[in-house]
């Protein structure tokens, strides 16, 4: 299949044959001696009779094209993914991984994983990035070579900076001798890792069908141990075509057997475990610690051992906004001892950086705690850090660190806890926590004040769209599968979060783009798990690949994206404002409101239509506040019966 | 707020000089409600001065015009400082007085949806 067969008769061959005949005979009476003639010439042929070789090539039967004997290695690779139970695989077709496409949809019957057809690799990657964070397992996507895998990049980056598993297998035509000529080999290269290496966990070029089902498998492993992150197979596009050839040795598939989670060293949980259990103040600061329902239940256990207060980053939903032990970050200051569970960031954590020009342009420097504050720290990325993106943020000394991972450890530091707090020190801490008690209530009514401010204002304020949201949605199980574009937090602040599923955390990267389709992803697994998925969309997110709606409409995945439309890069808007006014210069608008290349308006865009024309309900733009309600509560209707729905509504900046 | 109030608290004689010389001057909520937006105010502090994530709340009860003067000519927090030659004495002013315009915000208990849980 892959050499060029040779033909016995070529078409293009015979026109150019025909051509110069014609030409031949076209110039022939110009060359004759010039004569007057009374009588037109002979009408000449357009073309001359093919010769009998040709008649034989146009009507006779060609010979058989060499078939591929026996199964197909493709198939061989089916076989392998399937041991695996990955249920889904978001994708934009290729030609580089043909062969496996082939086998998925006719040998493997399109199931276990079911191909979804997605308009952009960034957006299939972000896909499986949604959908891990509410299955909690990984899903794997096809990517074409160089520019799938391009395409794919930023999504890839997003995962590994939110530790979130997934199996990116990109298609590369490897051997020079065999490759299609013009665009495969454009879309060929040496070594196709090498762009996501800096930002994978671990990636491999296969080289036969046995060292597949090796990749294959260790990669799901690989990706599914803590900390998790993506992992990346190239794979041959001949390998993926070639017959099995098992050369006197039969396929295996390796089996696999989960790698238990890396828990923290036993002298240093006890230490750290010392120093809560004595501390006048402890606190405990959250991010990506709770990996499972389970990882909320054993937080707080350990909040509630000591009646610490809990500041949640929200990388994930780690601890219930109900709970009275949840509290914001001022209590960082007081606090004594501080224990960091999966933080992205601890220097942040325990640290102020004001963008205000100081310091020679780049920003002054403030301690958010008080000097003899003891850190402690419990995070599994230290395991796994590599140099050249600075995703491991500013360094920052701790007292106590384990490289570990925290939910693991979790049940070790709560017995450990438990044994560590002196008798005379428990009247205190129960007291602490009514002091805490009474901090949550009061808090709670100071942020409804908040969200009062401006409620019937249009456009239509952010606290307005999050709890009109909710109520239309708080009777369901519902899930908050992505919140873009800032709204001031208001879900955290005050829908109810209890569950694990009912928030989701962000990108990882902060790349733009990540909501839409992370979105879908995680709507996709909510479906099967008959849980009702809802999302805030921002408008300069959605435009960066807004084919996933028709993803979504097309694979049948409810969802409903309320818009949170403040038509601008509003980040940016006040990013040029601060550079502006920083340098004593009017900031230039153009004829918008933001700052000249910050605005998405004129011509406003209009979304309602953008998901109407791709298979979705939609209404707006929603700009009168007692529109939104109602306006909601049709597409929720909407969504219950299967469909995605979206609302657009013109809001505030923030 | 505590920080925005401190802040002010140190540069409240350099207001009162900035204002001494534009007190004669009416200002207006109409004029200032434009030129909130057209100076970027909302950008941070949302059109009606609502605030959010990323600066505190103006309206409604705006702090004392004098105070709100001298924070935003002198601030070195995360909020730019605007100068005379970005923003005029007039401006601030008018803006200080759509901000006093702006109504206040109805008790949280009489909103049903912020009533509850």
């Amino acid at each position: 299949m892959r050499k060029d067969s040779e033909a016995r008769f070529n078409r293009r061959k015979f026109l150019a044959g025909v051509a110069v005949a014609g030409a031949a005979t076209t110039v022939a009476p110009a060359a004759a001696p010039a004569a007057p003639s009374t009588t037109p010439p002979p009408r000449l042929p357009s073309a001359l009779p093919p010769t009998a070789r040709m008649v034989a090539a146009e009507t006779g039967t060609p010979p058989p094209i060499p078939q591929t004997k026996g199964p197909a290695g493709s198939d061989f690779m089916v076989d392998v993914i399937k041991t695996l139970d990955i249920p889904y695989l978001p994708s934009n077709p290729a030609s580089s991984f043909r062969g496996l496409h082939e086998s998925l949809i006719n040998y493997g019957k399109n199931t276990k994983p079911e191909f979804l057809t997605c308009m952009h690799e960034e957006s299939a990657a972000a896909m499986c990035h949604g959908y891990f964070k509410i299955a909690g397992k990984p899903l794997m996507t096809l990517c074409h070579g160089t520019v799938g895998l391009q395409h794919a990049a930023m999504a890839i980056y997003n995962a590994w900076c939110d530790r979130v598993p997934m199996i990116v297998i990109g298609g590369n035509d490897l051997d020079a001798a065999k490759r299609p000529p013009g665009v495969p080999t454009f879309h060929s290269a040496q070594d196709i890792n090498a762009m996501v290496r800096d930002f994978t966990k671990w990636d491999d070029t296969p080289v036969s069908l046995q060292h597949f089902a090796q990749s294959m498998v260790r990669a799901y492993k690989i990706a599914m141990t803590p900390p998790y992150g993506p992992v990346a197979i190239s794979l041959d596009a001949g390998l993926q075509q070639e017959p099995i050839h098992e050369n006197g040795e039969r396929l295996y598939i390796p089996r696999h057997v989960p790698t238990a989670p890396p828990a923290g060293d036993g002298n240093a949980v006890r230490e750290a475990a010392s120093l809560l259990a004595n501390a006048q103040n402890p606190v405990i600061v959250v991010d990506r610690a709770a990996r499972t329902e389970n990882g909320v239940r054993l937080l707080v256990q350990l909040a509630e051992a000591l009646q610490a207060p809990v500041v949640d980053q929200g990388g994930r939903m780690n601890f219930p906004k109900t709970h009275y032990l949840s509290a914001g970050p001022a209590v960082i200051g007081r606090a004594d001892v501080i224990i960091g569970l999966e933080l992205s960031d601890f220097w942040n954590t325990v640290n102020a950086w004001i963008d205000n020009g100081g310091d020679d342009g780049s920003g002054t420097r403030e301690s958010r705690v008080k000097p003899d504050t003891k850190l402690i720290g419990i995070r599994s990325i230290d395991l796994n850090t590599k140099s050249n993106y600075q995703d491991f943020q500013r360094f920052q000394t701790l007292d106590v660190q384990m490289a570990a991972d925290a939910e693991a450890t979790l049940p070790a530091l709560l017995d450990a806890v438990k044994s560590a707090i002196p008798n005379d020190r428990k009247a205190a801490i129960e007291k602490r926590g009514e002091t805490l008690k009474k901090a949550h209530a009061e808090q709670k009514d100071r942020t409804r004040a908040a969200a009062a401010v401006a409620w019937d204002a249009s456009p239509i304020s952010t606290a307005r769209l999050v709890m009109e949201t909710f109520a239309a949605i708080k009777d369901l199980d519902w899930s908050l599968v992505a919140s873009t574009g800032n709204v001031s937090g208001w879900p955290n602040r005050l829908w109810p979060m209890e569950k694990y599923y009912h928030w989701l955390g962000s990108s990882g990267g902060a790349g733009v783009g990540y909501g839409a389709p992370a979105s879908v992803g995680a709507a996709l697994a909510n479906r099967d798990a008959g849980r009702f998925s809802v999302s805030i969309q921002a408008d300069g997110d959605l435009m960066y690949a807004p084919g996933v709606l028709w993803t979504a409409a097309r694979h049948k995945i409810p969802l409903l994206s309320v818009m949170h439309n403040n038509r601008g890069y509003h980040q940016e808007v006040m990013h040029v404002q601060r550079l502006s006014n920083r340098r004593n210069r009017v900031a230039s608008l153009g004829n918008d409101m933001g700052p000249i290349g910050t605005s998405i308006e004129n011509p406003d865009i209009d979304y309602a239509k953008l998901a109407s024309s791709m298979g979705w309900w939609s209404a707006g733009p929603v700009k009168d506040p007692s529109e939104l309600g109602p306006t909601i509560r049709r597409a929720v209707a909407a969504v219950k019966s299967g469909q995605p729905a979206l609302v657009d509504v013109w809001t505030q900046p923030r | 707020m505590s920080r925005l109030r401190l802040c002010m608290g140190s540069a409240a004689l350099f207001a009162a000089a900035l204002l001494a010389g534009h007190g004669a001057l009416a200002a207006s909520a109409d004029k200032g409600k434009a030129a909130f937006v057209k100076n970027g105010c909302w950008q941070c502090h949302g059109f009606v001065g609502q605030g959010g994530v990323a600066g505190p709340k103006l309206a409604p009860d705006p702090i004392p015009a004098e105070a709100f003067t001298a924070f935003v000519r002198t601030t070195n927090r995360a909020m730019p400082p605007y100068s005379e030659a970005v923003l005029s004495d007039a401006d601030l002013a008018d803006i200080h007085a759509y901000l006093a315009s702006v109504p206040k915000a109805a008790d949280p208990k009489t909103i049903p949806l912020l009533s509850s849980p």
